[in-house]
């Protein structure tokens, strides 16, 4: 790290930003698609199918249409809060990607608090939404950027808590070093309670996944606790007074936000980039192509937690806000402090210590 | 070296600035959001002296909860700025004492510290001691050598959590409040009753 030529440094980190922002921006390209697909497949409707061939390049249509487009900035609004809300919600969607790691080394910055680091990230995600809703100098947008307000901030607190029962089993917050933990065989993983020997903590783990898993929906505005744009009360919450690119960045900073949560479920309990059973056998392959494989289990995981979002989105009707509140304090944030004794009880006084 | 220099003096830049425009902006939203910017950049200060781990929670719990709050408030609060400004002239001077006092205090302090203290003597602190990552060496010492002062502070901010909660709840009678093992335990027989009616006599209760 010393040694290295400062220069080189900064062109080989900044090739790796490059290439992880591009990656993320392709894959939302399609996930959007993949996602308006999903929700017309369980309404039995067809979804976007003109643009391109089964409609794959839809997103790209949408795209321009939203460049192209004219920006409103309403009257009264504060400018430069107005449209310095959706950039910050944009570098905040995707800040978050430079601690994934992706393979066994291939991560933009191996940091030693890489969760925490994460967990910081999402929390500053309220700020673009509750910048929007104020600057838009409108009721609407007002109400949806408070509601989001409360919401983020009060799920942030039981995903905190969680993500403690697995920084526990691991003993790290280092990111690649939580995912080779996990590696070997599918147990391994931390929602089986991470090794044969911790085997007893497999049901407390598989209630941790799963309320990280619905908080996770909660702390990206997901259906169905999207009450910050519930068009049925706020018209589109705090986005009613954006248009063309200004809104295309709220969105796809959401969407980033969305994927990089299905990242951190795979990650923090289905084993990252590790496919489920010992990769001994890939020892005399080229390295290149085992770390490709590898990135390739993981963005499938990735994938398969995106699909779990959507069908959520398709399937479950929008809770009310008094009903979110308590599902997120006197439900989530007690049952994950007895989640963290348990397992913290467990580290310090099982029988087969370690 | 350099690198690093150049990033410490934007950081401590930006923060001063920040700082200054937190009581010299107008409107009291875009204080708040010049104070949530000289957090972040004080976080930046932290990475840079290789406490990680403290930079994490600063951003996580000032920037990610407390600003929030904050913020939340004073969007809400109709201030009239006309009223606030109107003492300022005769809160200017002793205003400026006290920022005086602590001015030179905190410059004779950085002095002291700087040229006879511990920083003297190694020109870094110590990030990570014994060869543990910061968070490990923050860890041994707030759970072992200073377990009381942790504890007793948890204690007092249970306190403060306890009595905002016992000061502003009131259960009001006649308010009607979801009971969700109710709603779900609800059956036909306790939910509904049959009733004849006979012609001409309705319902009496």
């Amino acid at each position: 790290m010393t040694e290295i030529n400062p220069l080189l440094w900064f062109g080989l980190t900044l090739g790796g930003i490059l290439l992880v922002v591009i990656w993320v921006l392709l894959s939302l390209a399609f996930l959007l698609l993949a996602d308006r697909k999903i929700w017309a497949g369980v309404q039995m409707r067809k979804g976007p199918n003109v643009v391109g061939p089964f409609g794959l390049l839809q997103s790209f249509a949408d795209f321009g249409k939203f460049v192209l487009k004219e920006i409103i900035i309403p009257a009264g609004a504060d400018k430069v809060i107005f449209l310095l809300a959706p950039l910050i919600s944009l570098v905040l969607g995707f800040i978050g990607w430079a601690v994934v790691p992706f393979a066994p080394g291939w991560v933009v910055s191996n940091l030693n608090v890489g969760i925490l680091y994460l967990l910081a990230m999402s929390s500053l995600g309220v700020y673009g939404i509750i910048m929007g809703g104020w600057a838009s100098n409108s009721k609407y947008p007002f109400l949806g950027a408070l509601r989001s307000a409360a919401q983020m901030v009060s799920y942030e607190v039981s995903i905190g808590l969680i993500i403690i029962t697995v920084i526990l089993l691991a003993g790290s917050m280092n990111l690649s070093t939580i995912v080779e933990h996990q590696a070997g065989w599918i147990w391994n993983w931390n929602v089986f309670g991470g090794g044969l020997k911790n085997i007893v903590l497999l049901p407390v783990m598989v209630i941790a996944m799963g309320m990280f898993y619905i908080s996770a929906l909660a702390e990206t505005n997901r259906p169905p606790f999207d009450l910050p744009e519930a068009e049925s009360e706020l018209v589109a919450g705090y986005q009613v007074e954006y248009s063309s690119t200004p809104y295309l960045l709220f969105m796809v900073a959401e969407y980033s936000n969305i994927v990089l949560m299905c990242a951190m479920i795979s990650v923090l309990f289905f084993g990252g980039w590790n496919p489920g059973f010992p990769i001994d056998f890939t020892a005399g392959w080229p390295p290149f192509l085992v770390n490709f494989l590898l990135a390739l289990v993981f963005y499938a995981k990735i994938v398969f937690w995106f699909f779990m979002f959507a069908m959520a989105k398709a399937i479950v009707p929008r809770y009310r806000y008094d009903q979110l509140m308590r599902l997120g304090w006197k439900v989530f944030l007690p049952m994950s402090l007895v989640l963290v004794a348990l397992v913290a009880g467990w580290r310090v006084f099982s029988p087969v210590a370690g | 070296m350099a690198l690093q220099a150049i990033a410490f003096y934007l950081l401590a830049f930006v923060t001063v600035a920040a700082g200054l425009l937190v009581v010299s902006a107008k409107n009291p939203v875009h204080s708040v959001l010049f104070l949530i910017t000289a957090f972040f950049s004080a976080a930046g200060l932290f990475v840079l002296l290789g406490a990680e781990f403290l930079a994490m929670l600063l951003i996580v719990v000032y920037v990610g909860a407390v600003a929030v709050l904050f913020l939340f408030v004073v969007m809400m609060l109709d201030i009239d700025f006309e009223a606030l400004r109107d003492g300022f002239a005769q809160y200017l001077p002793i205003g400026g004492l006290v920022a005086g006092v602590l001015t030179i205090e905190m410059i004779m302090v950085a002095v002291s510290v700087a040229t006879n203290g511990k920083a003297s003597a190694n020109a870094l602190p110590n990030a990570s001691p014994g060869g543990f990552s910061n968070t490990e060496a923050i860890g041994r010492v707030l759970y072992t050598d200073y377990v009381f002062f942790f504890q007793a502070a948890g204690l007092v901010l249970l306190v403060a959590m306890i009595g905002a909660i016992v000061l502003t709840l009131r259960h009001k009678p006649g308010v009607k409040r979801q009971d969700i093992g109710k709603q779900v335990a609800r059956t036909p027989k306790t939910g509904m009753e049959l009733v004849q009616i006979k012609p001409g006599e309705g319902i009496s209760e």
